[in-house]
């Protein structure tokens, strides 16, 4: 058994540690409720983007259509977006988004097809390059980021777009961890390219039909499409932001929690080794005067 | 005389939405103005000023590029980015 030194010496060790996780369990719960904001904020301009490109898809068709919009019509070539946390210490966050996407990758490899890699965030970045280190295109490293703008996305959405137009994807996937409550964030696959049409989100047709167009229809989608992709990625490093915090916050408070009872089981057993050794003492001294 | 819902939305947030008399916007092809039931419209924008008028009040916002949908629930501006002007 340790040494009464040694053990007052391990709680106090872990007291130490059960203070760092405590003040970043809060300073994760502070930053939750602003990221969780600015992902809230952000979804008007994303829903009403939607919305009305779904209204503008209803209307255009055929070979006017952007490639933006309709795709190439093949499906050989994938480009897979991994958008993940730029830190650790919050659980199984960036786990699950990658483990989510290398479920798409190796399915899509196993199909044979051709796939390319972005990696957002530094972990995902070391999660990835692991294992595919030579799909992997371009990565991002967001953590100079304290807040997620339209400039933080546009780079990303300009690497899909120049690929996009060279010819090399067929296919872009976004993955990224959707918020949905505190609790609970769900790895989610988002199609960016051929972009998926929302049908619910349009209007009922015949309000749409006279519409006015101011360039043209066309000119307008071509313009808009791009910013979508913009946004649609903004919005998913937002909902990534927003469960990371959620995410360490638990982590941080699962580990505060352990701290606890592991300063609670090493007292109970510093206290029980002291007692053994004064009674042991105590037995010593009366056995010697007893002997005398 | 009627009025018109019209919100404002920038990427970052919401910044304004309710019921004006009018609004007016720079369009890519030429300033307008939206009064209330306007027939169905679309256009892009350049960076220019919207003005908003209701009552004696009037509210200003400087935007850079978006768009505007002008539909039969009201006007929707989605700027690229938008401040208010002072």
């Amino acid at each position: 058994m340790a040494s009464l030194k040694e053990m007052r010496n391990r709680i106090s060790s872990v007291k130490a540690t059960q203070k760092i996780t405590k003040a970043m369990q809060m300073v994760a719960a502070a930053k939750l409720r602003r990221s969780q904001d600015a992902a809230e904020a952000a979804r008007p301009y994303a829903r009403r983007l939607a919305s009305v490109i779904a209204n503008l898809a209803a209307g255009v068709s055929g070979d006017g259509a952007p490639a933006l919009l309709t795709g190439t019509g093949r499906d050989d070539r994938h480009l897979v977006i991994v958008a993940a946390a730029d830190r650790g210490l919050a659980g199984g966050f960036t786990s699950s988004i990658v483990r989510a996407a290398r479920l798409h990758i190796d399915g899509l490899i196993a199909q044979g097809k051709d796939v390319k890699i972005v990696c957002v965030g530094k972990k995902s970045t070391v999660q990835l390059r692991r294992l595919y280190a030579d799909r992997i295109v371009e990565n991002f490293d967001l953590s100079a980021y304290r807040q997620f703008t339209l400039s933080v996305a546009q780079p990303i959405a300009d690497v899909v777009t120049r690929l996009y137009e060279a010819g090399d994807i067929d296919v872009v996937t976004l993955f990224y961890s959707r918020f949905k409550s505190v609790v609970t964030q769900t790895p989610t696959a988002l199609q960016l390219i051929p972009a998926v049409v929302d049908g619910s989100a349009a209007p009922a047709t015949g309000a749409s039909a006279v519409y006015e167009y101011e360039p043209s229809e066309e000119a307008i989608l071509e313009t808009l499409l791009p910013r979508n992709l913009t946004v649609q990625i903004l919005s998913a490093l937002l909902d990534n932001m927003a469960g990371f915090y959620a995410s360490q916050m638990t982590a941080m408070d699962n580990a505060t929690r352990n701290a606890g009872d592991m300063i609670k089981r090493y007292t109970l057993e510093y206290n029980r080794s002291r007692q053994a050794q004064i009674t042991k003492e105590l037995i010593e001294i009366i056995s010697g005067a007893e002997a005398v | 005389m009627a009025k018109l819902h019209f919100s404002l939305v920038a990427p970052e947030r919401e910044l304004f939405s309710g019921e004006v008399d009018m609004v007016q916007a720079p369009g890519a092809e030429g300033d307008f103005g939206v009064l209330a039931n306007h027939a169905p419209f679309m256009t892009t924008l350049r960076e220019g000023r919207v003005t908003v008028k209701d009552g004696a009040t009037t509210k200003l916002f400087d935007i850079q590029g978006g768009f505007a949908d002008v539909g039969p629930d009201g006007l929707t501006i989605l700027a690229e980015h938008a401040v208010e002007a002072a």
